[in-house]
Formats: C-alpha cells, structure tokens, sequence
C-alpha cells in the first residue's frame, strides 16, 4: 500500500468516528458505482464497442458454443441460444444450490455445469474462460432488476454476510461499511468510494486492464484495509456477495461495466 | 484467442462521412516491466492498424507501448460506395 | 498480477490544448529523446502552433486508459488535407504514442484512442498537411501522485 493511500486511510477512520458507524443506505439513495465515474468512463461503458468488456462477452460466444469435457456437450447444447435462456439469471445469483444445500455464485455456477454437466474439470478462478462465460450469462441480465436473496434459504447466509460487512477487520480495522454505507459520499485520495453495489460484474477494470469478477474486486478492497482476503471458494466470500446483491435489490444490472 | 469488436454504420447515403470505431484484445505488454526478479517482461504489443476500403487504405496507424491494453482506435471514412472493409493489426509474435 | 491497491495512479488535467495556445513551441524543456523523435518525422520543418485541437478529459481516473482525441481542421479535399497526425510523450519510457495516417478517403482529420500514462508530462499532437507544413497542440496532464511500477509476476 502506498504512503498516500495510508494517509487517506487515517482521515477516513478519523472522519467515521466523527459521523458514527453503520447508517444503512436508505433504498431511494442508493446509486450505482456507475454515477460516479467520469463522464469518458462512464461513455466507455454505455457504448458497446468502446466497451472492452464486451471483448469478454465475445469470447463467451465462442466458448458457449465449444463442446468440452467426457460428455462432449457444449452450453448451447443445453441451454441454447444464451440471449434467451439466460436473460434475467445473474441478477439471481448467488443463489441457492440444492446439492451442496448453500450458496453458489454464477462462477461456481458456471462451473458446477462444468462438472456436473460436461463431466470437465472446472475453470480457474479469474481464468479469461471464466470471466468471458460469466460476462456472456450476466450481459443478458442488463437492465433487468436484482432479485438476489428473495430465497428463504438464503436468509441465514444473507445474514452471515451482512455481519461480514459490518464487521471492523484488518490492519486498519475497517468494516465494509466504514466507507460504502458511511462514508460513500466521499474519496479516498483521488478515488469515489462508492456504495458498493455490485451491479456490473464482471467487470473490466482500468487498473487491472482486464477482466475480473466479483471476487476479485473485493479482494482488493480486503488488501486495501490490510486484512486477509477470503478466496474464491471460501463460504465467506459467498456470503459477502449474497449481501451485497440482497442489498442492491431493485437495482438494475449494468453488466459487464467498466470501473476505474 | 484474438477477438476484436468493430462498429461501422450498417449503411450510409454516398458522400456521408462516417465514423469507424474498433477495439482489439490485446494485453500490449510494454516490454518496459520487470518481474519480482527482475527479469525484463518481453515486449508483445500491436504495433501496426491499417482499415481498407475496396482494397484502398483509408487509415493507417503505428502503436507504441503507450497505447492502453486492448487498443481502441475511432476515425473517420467517406463512404464513397458499397463494398467491403478490411481491417489488419499485426504486431510482436507474428500477431497479425 | 499483483492486487491494485499498490498501483493506483491518480491524474489531473490541469489545462487543455486551447488553454495553451500561446506557448512557444519547442518549448525548451522538452526533453532529448521526445525532440528526436519529432525531429524524426517532421525533418527539420517549422512546427507551428494551430489548427489541431487536442482533447484529453479533464479528470483521468487512470491513468491505464486515457482516452485522447485529436482533431485537426481542414477540408479534408485532395488538394488540401491532413496527411498524418502523431502524438508524443515526455515521460514514458518511449516517446512516441502513436502515428496515423489519414488521407481525404478520411473526410475528416481525427483520431480518437486510449492511451497510458506513467507520469506528470505535457503531450504533444503534431498534425501533417498535404503542403507540407505541420501544426501542433500541446496537453498538460498532472500525475499527482507518481505511479508504482506495476510489478508482474
Ligand atoms: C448437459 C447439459 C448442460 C450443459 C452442457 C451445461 N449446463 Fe448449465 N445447466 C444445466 C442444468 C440441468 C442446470 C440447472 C441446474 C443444475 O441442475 O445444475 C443448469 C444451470 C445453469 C445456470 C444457472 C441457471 C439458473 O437459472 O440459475 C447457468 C448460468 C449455466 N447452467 C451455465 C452454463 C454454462 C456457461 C455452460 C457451459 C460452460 C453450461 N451451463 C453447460 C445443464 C447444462
Ligand atoms: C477504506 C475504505 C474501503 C473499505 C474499508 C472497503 N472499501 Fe470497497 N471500495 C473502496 C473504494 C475507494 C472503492 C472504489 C475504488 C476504485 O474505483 O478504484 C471501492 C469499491 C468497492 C466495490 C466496487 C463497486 C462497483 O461499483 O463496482 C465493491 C463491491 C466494494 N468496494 C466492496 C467492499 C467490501 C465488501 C468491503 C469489505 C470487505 C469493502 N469494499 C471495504 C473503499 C473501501
């Protein structure tokens, strides 16, 4: 972590003291991290073919239609054409698995198809091939409102991750909320922190130049406050997602966005 | 896997200038980055765009490094008659 | 790839060509490797300040992809149009962006693109015309911090 970051860090605990912790963002509030980016970034994202998401999202095409594994099927030999039956799917997801009786985020999902369903060893965390699948499923959600969370059996895991996000951890002894519900309004050095709303992932993030999935994106935010990032698999990380969707409820998707 | 996205008005009354805009997977590797180790990351970047029109080049272009990964490139053509555009980027690695 | 809270580049643009139009060109503190790298294309010609307008965003957000835009007036006919358009750095480890050529098939004399940027540093965009004489804009783009090197790995 670089000096200046560190800096803005301690104003910003100093400045959560000051306001109190944890005031949940009333619905009405809520904007995406879309709003608050520069207008050329925001142009990057709204126009498909300055997009490089949709690179991505062009890749999945493709792979969509590969056969792959010991049952040599493809997704589209299932599911096929994705523009159809995939509309409206991400914004369900995490959504609950009745085999492993929890819940799976479209990654995992994607990769229970893998395994389950073509009989292929699953896709690594990140792996262009994922990232491009997961941008292809969730492109046919955009503008379709967030439903993640309705399940009832989801309601413990949804409250698991909201005690996640209020929960002071790391270095810095921050919580998720610290910044995305107190101080959303505000930077963090140069940067918006944002209300945290995942409604466009994956995303193609201009510090990365490249691709990168939910999970990613809040690993950075654990480095960021110097505490230990869940991995991909871990139950946790799940439930930080399962939150955040339930939290953003209503919310359009925008996927695959671009984000500083 | 090499994809790009191109965006060219689908049609276009004679004498209209029109505007092409494309985007090219590419990780542009500068050539100018080191491992932990410190071992220098080879260069693999595009380093040449050119976009014919009937067979005529109506823009060319030469990249450097600095161009962001994934290059996006937006100029301008008159579409003088119906016909086909050829689009070519090559660069380190035999890329082409 | 390591996580990017170690590489966050933060960038202001303080001015824009238009502001700087009375700057004399060269400036002196050009440094030698981006006046070679003009020297190399515009040979010995006289640069004069006009005609090309340089667009950079008046806050980059990173400076991984900052989008630029050049556009340079002209009639675009075949007796009197832009023949190439390049731009320079100062800072980054090369000097050169990028070159482009355009022609009267263009219509019209610009090009948009994304660009990286390691550092404060004034940009130059240099256009070409078809009588041989080449016009200028300069951009001052401010890193306010200056960027970690992006270790791979
Ligand atoms: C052999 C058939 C088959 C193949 C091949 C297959 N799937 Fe599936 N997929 C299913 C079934 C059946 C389900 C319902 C959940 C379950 O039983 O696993 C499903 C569910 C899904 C879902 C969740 C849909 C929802 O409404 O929640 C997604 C997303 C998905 N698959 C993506 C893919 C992708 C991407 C591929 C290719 C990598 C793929 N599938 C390959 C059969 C298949
Ligand atoms: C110190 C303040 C801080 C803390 C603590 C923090 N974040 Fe962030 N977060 C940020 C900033 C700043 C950004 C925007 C960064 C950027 O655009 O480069 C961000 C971005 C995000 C985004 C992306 C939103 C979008 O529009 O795509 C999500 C999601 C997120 N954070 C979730 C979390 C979660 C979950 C935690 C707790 C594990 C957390 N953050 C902790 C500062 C913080």
């Amino acid at each position: 972590m670089t000096m200046w970051r560190m800096i803005g860090v301690v104003g910003l605990v100093v400045a959560s003291i000051a306001r109190g912790d944890a005031a949940e963002i009333a619905p009405d509030q809520r904007r995406s991290g879309l709003s608050f980016m520069a207008p050329e970034t925001q142009a990057m994202q709204s126009d498909d073919t300055a997009n490089p998401a949709m690179l991505a999202v062009l890749d999945g095409e493709m792979l969509w239609k590969q056969k792959a594994g010991a049952a040599n099927r493809a997704c589209a030999d299932c599911h096929g054409d994705a523009t159809a039956s995939m509309h409206g799917v991400a914004a369900n997801y995490p959504a609950y698995d009745d085999l492993l009786a929890r819940p799976v985020d479209l990654e995992q999902r994607i990769n229970l198809c893998r395994v389950r369903h073509q009989q292929a060893s699953p896709l690594a965390d990140e792996s262009r091939e994922l990232n491009a699948l997961g941008a292809l499923v969730a492109r046919q959600s955009r503008g379709t409102p967030i439903e993640a969370g309705g399940d009832v059996r989801l309601a413990p895991f949804v409250a698991n991750g909201k005690g996640l996000f209020m929960r002071r951890q790391g270095q810095l002894n921050l919580a998720c909320a610290n910044c995305h519900d107190d101080n959303w309004d505000r930077r963090l050095a140069g940067s918006a922190i944002t209300q945290a709303h995942p409604t466009g992932y994956p995303i193609y993030r201009l510090e990365w130049q490249g691709m990168g999935s939910l999970k990613r994106r809040l690993r950075s935010c654990m480095l960021g406050t110097r505490a230990a990032p869940y991995q991909a698999d871990d139950p946790e990380m799940v439930e930080l997602e399962l939150y955040l969707m339930s939290r953003a409820r209503g919310m359009s998707i925008e996927a695959p966005a671009v984000r500083p | 896997m090499a994809s790009a996205l191109i965006n060219v008005p689908a049609t276009a009354k004679h004498g209209d200038i029109v505007e092409i805009k494309t985007l090219m997977s590419h990780i542009m590797e500068t050539g100018f980055r080191h491992t932990e180790t410190g071992a220098v990351v080879p260069r693999n970047i595009i380093t040449d765009f050119s976009c014919r029109y009937n067979g005529v080049e109506v823009f060319r272009a030469e990249l450097f490094p600095a161009f962001s990964a994934n290059p996006f490139l937006a100029f301008f053509t008159v579409a003088t008659e119906s016909g086909t555009l050829e689009f070519r980027w090559a660069g380190d690695n035999g890329f082409s | 790839m390591p996580e990017p809270h170690a590489t966050r580049r933060q960038f202001l643009v303080v001015a824009s060509a238009a502001a700087l139009l009375a700057v004399p060109w060269p400036t002196l503190a050009m440094p030698d490797a981006m006046k070679a790298a003009i020297r190399d294309v515009v040979k010995g010609a006289v640069v004069r300040v006009g005609k090309v307008k340089f667009d950079v965003p008046p806050l980059v957000e990173n400076g991984n992809t900052v989008p630029v835009t050049v556009s340079v007036t002209s009639p675009m006919t075949d007796a009197d149009h832009v023949v190439s358009i390049h731009i320079f750095n100062e800072k980054n480890p090369q000097p050169n962006v990028g070159n482009f050529y355009v022609g009267p098939r263009a219509g019209r004399g610009q090009v948009a693109t994304r660009i990286r940027l390691a550092d404060t540093q004034t940009l130059t965009a240099i256009a070409k015309l078809s009588d041989g004489s080449f016009w200028s804009a300069t951009a001052d783009v401010v890193v306010t911090l200056a960027a970690c090197t992006e270790e791979a790995s």
